[in-house]
């Protein structure tokens, strides 16, 4: 019997281990072994810092570094606070067939693929686009409006793909919470503000904290939309990444580079559990 | 004196469906008074309007003499313990219990001596530091008193608070709520469609049904001298027999049943003969006897046989069938005097013309 729940217990873990191993820890010690050696002259290779030193003191590769790091914090912080009211819209106020409906509203841009959805975004905001010309019409405008090719655009378009990866966390722990929580909240002195903050935040928190971290990690990698709608100088340390691997060969920077990320998300994400309290366990469920 | 609450007229309608029709009623200062009736009368519905989560379709709410209509729920001097209590999980028992005093923006060291006043008082000292799950049923309920308690409310609304609670439980809180209401001395309102719940702890009780009072009065009112068929077949248990007034002396008055039998009965309202009637008789007003003799005091008399005896301690009850096949309950007592009955048995039992009731039956 208890060989049985064994070889079971093997059984199951084995593409587990199979999926971990092969597409996660390999290819990450073999990227940090690559950014880890110095190409002394051809096939001969050495174990040195130089790319690590070149990355952190490098001007252009810091302020991609540290603005990439930013802007995903704060296209984090945008979603979220743009998909809470949604998310308890569709999740304490709406009723029945409407909840439904506004659910799938929200999934809908997801059957189309991300680069449709972006180009969607250029046909919207580009100088001959829909936007512009309404501006022009309407006479608010004189000329062709320029939208894209800006940290804005680029902020909608990064808000817009992490929107659905906020809210279904949001609504599925915000319907957990009883509605004679919320009133008990009111009936003993609380206006909307305390109780939004006392009751209904702090209930919602492991969805607010998990959906942050999707959300930072889906951004903080993201490369389609910064290329397609950032502009010339909102440069994204995956199009870095990108360019140093396929256009420069030069893998070991890019290796370098890729090492960065994965340390910044591990640590930005670190800090988020440890502001808000949680462990890991309690907030992946 | 004004009374603590009082409700006009009050009706609220959801689309077509009245759930609450012309609801009248005042609650004077540090009484419990409870709303009892069956599942889906309305009674939460009232409960929300006077705490401020829904609004009358017409009527008015007065507390302490004073319209609350157009005050809203955080601002209104009354309090509610939920249903299934809703205690914020997110907090310490101290943090539920200070909740209100802090909206209230009263300083820190004084919330703190007034909940930690609050949990003595409530038998509960020094679980100030734990979390809401990490309590029993029976404690949780005493901390959603203690919570609403702190704020000293006018009045004190509770929706079934018992409910979730198991049988030896409410038993005991039953006595508990009764002595949490005289040591805060604050007007209670309680609903609950327990009737041995509102029995024991009300001061008034109105019996509710389909959004109407149908009577206000003190328990003994409601079991002695229930003013509608509903509230005597609610109130306890009764046996029921339906049938034509033959002869009416003032409130005596003869029935006969549509099975043919001659009882004497007590009416309440005008009856005149040709009337149809119904009349209540409580399986506990119902004398058991060996002999007929026993009974010569009775109005009414029957001989029956016992079919089958329910044994529930001291409510026990005999089921005895008379010469027309009807059955009766009667209640069993416990005097050793029927020990031995047994299935089969022939029986004699008798009633009071006082112990049965009589309502007109509308046509
Ligand atoms: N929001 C609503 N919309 C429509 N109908 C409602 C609404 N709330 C209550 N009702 C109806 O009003 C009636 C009274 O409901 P209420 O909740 O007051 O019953 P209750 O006496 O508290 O019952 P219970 O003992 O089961 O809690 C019911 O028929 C219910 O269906
Ligand atoms: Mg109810």
């Amino acid at each position: 019997m208890r060989l049985h729940a064994r070889i079971g217990f093997i059984l199951l873990l084995t593409p587990l281990v199979l999926w971990l191993g092969l597409l996660i820890v390999i290819p990450h010690i073999d990227m940090l072994l690559i950014s880890l050696r110095e190409r002394i002259s051809f096939g001969v290779y050495e174990t040195s810092t130089t790319h690590y030193q070149k990355a952190l003191t490098e001007p252009l590769y810091l302020r991609t570094f540290w603005r990439t790091a930013v802007m995903s914090v704060l296209a984090t912080a945008i979603t979220l606070l743009i998909a809470f009211p949604v998310a308890y819209y569709i999740a304490k106020m709406a009723k029945g067939r409407l909840q439904q409906v506004l659910f799938m509203l929200c999934l809908i841009p997801f059957y189309v693929s991300e680069l449709v959805r972006t180009f969607g975004w250029m046909i919207l905001l580009r100088e001959t686009g829909l936007i512009s010309n309404l501006l022009q019409w309407a006479g608010l405008a004189d000329q062709p409006v320029e939208m894209l090719y800006t940290d804005a655009a680029m902020m909608v378009g990064l808000v817009y793909t992490s929107m659905l990866f906020m809210v279904v966390p949001l609504v599925t722990t915000l319907e957990s919470l009883d509605d004679s929580v919320v009133e008990a909240g009111y009936d003993l002195g609380g206006n909307g503000l305390s109780v939004l903050r006392e009751i209904i935040i702090p209930h919602a928190m492991p969805g607010i904290v998990s959906g942050c971290i999707v959300v930072f990690m889906l951004s903080l990698g993201n490369y389609l939309t910064p290329t397609m709608l950032g502009g010339k100088d909102s440069l994204w340390f995956t199009e870095m990444i990108y360019n140093q691997f396929i256009v420069r060969s030069n893998w070991e920077l890019g290796a370098t580079f890729g090492f960065m990320l994965l340390v910044l998300s591990s640590v930005i994400v670190w800090g988020m559990l440890r502001l808000t309290g949680r462990t890991l366990q309690e907030t992946m469920g | 004196m004004t009374p603590d609450l009082e409700c006009a007229d009050l009706v609220k309608r959801f689309g077509d469906t009245t759930a609450v029709d012309n609801v009248s009623f005042s609650v004077p200062p540090g009484s419990f008074f409870s709303i009892l009736g069956p599942s889906g009368c309305g009674k939460t519905t009232i409960m929300r309007m006077i705490a401020g989560f829904l609004d009358p379709t017409s009527g008015d709410i007065r507390i302490k003499g004073g319209s609350v209509l157009d005050t809203p729920p955080n601002k209104r001097p009354v309090n509610m313990v939920f249903q299934h209590l809703a205690l914020f999980p997110m907090m310490t028992i101290a943090d539920n219990i200070g909740y209100g005093l802090r909206r209230q923006k009263m300083p820190k060291d004084q919330i703190a001596r007034k909940v930690d006043e609050a949990l003595d008082r409530i038998g509960l000292p020094g679980i100030g530091g734990r979390k809401v799950d990490e309590l029993s049923g029976g404690q949780k309920q005493r901390v959603a008193i203690a919570r609403c308690m702190v704020l000293e409310p006018d009045v004190l609304l509770l929706d079934e608070p018992l409910g979730a609670l198991d049988l030896k439980l409410r038993e005991h809180m039953k006595v508990e709520l009764k002595a949490l209401q005289a040591a805060f001395d604050t007007t209670f309102v309680y609903i609950t469609h327990d009737q041995s719940e509102a029995l024991v702890m009300s001061d008034q009780i109105a019996v509710m049904n389909a959004g109407r009072f149908e009577q206000v009065g003190t328990g003994q009112d409601l079991y002695y001298r229930p003013d509608t068929p509903f509230v005597a077949g609610f109130i306890g248990e009764a046996n029921r027999w339906k049938g034509r007034i033959e002869r009416a002396e003032g409130s005596a008055l003869e029935m006969r049943t549509e099975t043919g039998l001659a009882m004497r009965a007590t009416a309440t309202g005008t009856l005149s003969p040709g009337d149809t009637a119904e009349i209540f008789v409580r399986p506990e007003s119902i004398r058991l006897a060996a002999t007929a003799e026993a009974l010569s005091a009775f109005d009414n008399q029957l001989q029956g046989t016992v079919t089958s005896i329910l044994f529930n301690g001291a409510a026990s009850r005999v089921l005895v069938q008379d010469s027309v096949g009807e059955t009766l309950e009667v209640t069993l007592p416990q005097s050793g005097e029927f020990a031995n009955l047994k299935r089969g048995d022939t029986l004699h039992i008798g009633w009071g013309a006082a112990q049965a009731t009589c309502f007109a039956v509308a046509a």
